[in-house]
């Protein structure tokens, strides 16, 4: 592990924290205006997931093609950043294999660090072969590689029909699109917002009809069967109005791959670590010139509300504008008021009902990583701990190597059962925001 | 460690592939490719179990956020196979 600084005493006129839709956009049109502007990336390409692409083989999309105008840090894993009189600092560690300390500071810093799949606990849902949406997509889109041979995709909202669409395109045998909404004709009332989301969407209802790919809503997958250690099959049942389970409607599927997504938490560590406001609902808060409450600190894309692709690039576009003190077009701030219009309408159409937890059994694994059950959270609970935060101690449920990325609000669902009120999951306020060596933080701290 | 079934191989680049190992087996790999995608389509299902239970895990969530897939890559263990990018003659090593 060596330490390196070599053009890291440069001072950046913007650092931005992603290189996807929002972070992107927003870097190389910062870029056009002629600051110095740094992106960093966790991944090995820049796009993001939307815009996620086989190596060599890059998406016609304008901001990557003009990725030359900046800095483009890839496999860059920002894991502090910290805020100075006049500049932020972002330390990062260089390469997924051998860790290189990486420091780089910016008169601005914007954060886009995106979302991932939310997922709801049900037993079986830590087989091999159960793939969260967004990662089944990775693999196709990524890596060309399709997850397995028979698959069923289940979870709520608009994001199921393209996976669904991607794997059965990738010659998997797509069983069934399982939604656990019941999406109503209100949706045409979202039309006028954003015709091209809404043609958008019906051109993938067309591809499943084509593909005979069955449709179903007020569905969910309850439950994944093993089979000497792997998915072997999936039991869809019928949900009432609360998501809890119709008795007698459960029905068995044999499949090997199961895409389940219940739409998507943002990724909030950073702005965590600087103490920016939040929303009521967990994002982070910003103005109409995605302006963060702290001098300097914008952030633009899902992690200040899911909204998608087209609407974090034009969030991202006008975070540039601001940084560079510029008027905006108001052309683009229409679009945004148009997309967020249509991405608030959409939100409500795909709501996350509490009858969930009605699907998971005291031995349920609610926290993969630490193997919590939970049986042993509800027990917790029940000899007083009354906040997330007190579960991870007696329990370890949040403790492992995500740091509770994927349990933290399945496990507040789990208190709020048993303690009979409503408990939020905790915005994250971690010194480190992404699991690193030890030997690398020695490094960054020198 | 790894569980297998069938290979899902799909959409071959034609770029000069070339071999990495899983515990000694050879398995082909595309250029650009990660670690765990080429494992994946090898028909490597899980390459880990658990510490307490002993349950086996693969990849999950394919971003790295969920931290289900580590393996050790050329000695360097608890790495993200859904993230690091294959090598030729890469040795991996599963528990």
């Amino acid at each position: 592990m060596s330490h390196e600084m070599g053009g890291r005493d440069v001072l950046h006129d913007l650092v931005v924290v992603g290189a996807g839709p929002a972070g992107l956009a927003a870097a190389v049109t910062a870029a056009g205006f002629g600051l110095r502007v740094a992106v960093l990336d966790t991944n090995a390409r820049a796009g993001g997931q939307y815009h996620r692409h086989r190596a060599g083989r890059p998406p016609a999309w304008a901001p990557l093609a003009r990725l030359h105008t900046v800095e483009h840090l890839a496999e860059h894993r920002v894991w502090a950043v910290e805020r100075g009189d006049d500049h932020f600092t972002a330390h990062a560690v260089a390469g997924e294999r051998d860790g290189v300390a990486v420091t780089v500071r910016g008169r601005r810093l914007l954060l886009a660090t995106g979302a991932y799949d939310r997922q709801l606990p049900f037993p079986g849902w830590d087989l091999p072969g159960v793939f969260t949406a967004g990662g089944a997509q990775a693999l196709l889109k990524g890596n060309g590689v399709a997850p397995g041979r028979r698959a069923v995709v289940a979870g709520t909202g608009p994001f199921l029909l393209p996976v669904a669409v991607g794997l059965a395109d990738a010659g998997v045998r797509v069983l069934a699109v399982v939604e656990a909404s019941r999406p109503t004709p209100r949706a045409a009332a979202l039309a006028p917002h954003s015709p091209a989301r809404v043609v958008e969407a019906a051109g993938y209802a067309a591809a499943l009809a084509r593909r005979r790919i069955p449709y179903r809503t007020g569905r969910a997958v309850i439950a994944a069967h093993g089979d000497g250690g792997a998915l072997g099959s999936v039991t869809v049942a019928r949900l009432d109005a609360d998501w809890r389970v119709r008795p007698g409607t459960e029905r068995e599927l044999a499949c090997d791959t199961l895409a389940v997504g219940y739409g998507f938490t943002p990724q909030l560590e950073l702005a965590g670590q600087l103490g920016c406001a939040s929303t009521p609902d967990g994002f982070v808060a910003v103005d109409t010139r995605q302006a963060t409450d702290l001098p300097g600190l914008y952030a633009a894309g899902e992690s200040t509300g899911i909204g998608g692709a087209q609407l974090s690039q034009v969030e991202g576009e006008l975070a540039a504008y601001a940084v560079a003190g510029r008027t905006p077009p108001k052309a683009l701030l229409r679009r945004r008021a148009r997309l967020t219009r249509f991405a608030a309408g959409l939100r409500a159409l795909y709501p996350i009902r509490s009858g969930w937890s009605s699907w998971s059994d005291e031995d349920t694994p609610i926290c993969r990583c630490e193997e919590v059950p939970r049986g042993r959270i509800a027990d917790a609970a029940r000899h007083g701990a009354d906040d997330v935060r007190s579960i991870k101690l007696l329990t370890r449920a949040g403790m492992g190597w995500c740091q509770g990325r994927m349990c933290a609000e399945a496990t507040a669902c789990v208190l709020s059962d048993v303690l009979g009120r409503p408990i939020a999951a905790p915005a994250p306020t971690r010194a480190i925001a992404v699991p690193i060596r030890l030997g690398d933080l020695a490094q960054g701290a020198s | 460690m790894t569980d297998e079934t069938g290979p899902a191989p799909l959409d071959r680049t034609g770029d000069a592939g070339f071999h990495l190992t899983v515990d000694g087996r050879r398995i082909p790999v595309e250029p650009g490719q990660t670690v765990g995608a080429a494992m994946l389509a090898a028909g490597i299902r899980s390459w880990r179990t658990t510490r307490f239970a002993g349950r086996p895990r693969g990849l999950f969530c394919g971003i790295g956020v969920c931290f289900d897939c580590l393996v050790t890559v050329d000695g360097t263990p608890s790495l993200r196979a859904c993230l690091v990018t294959a090598r030729p003659d890469d040795e991996v090593t599963t528990s």
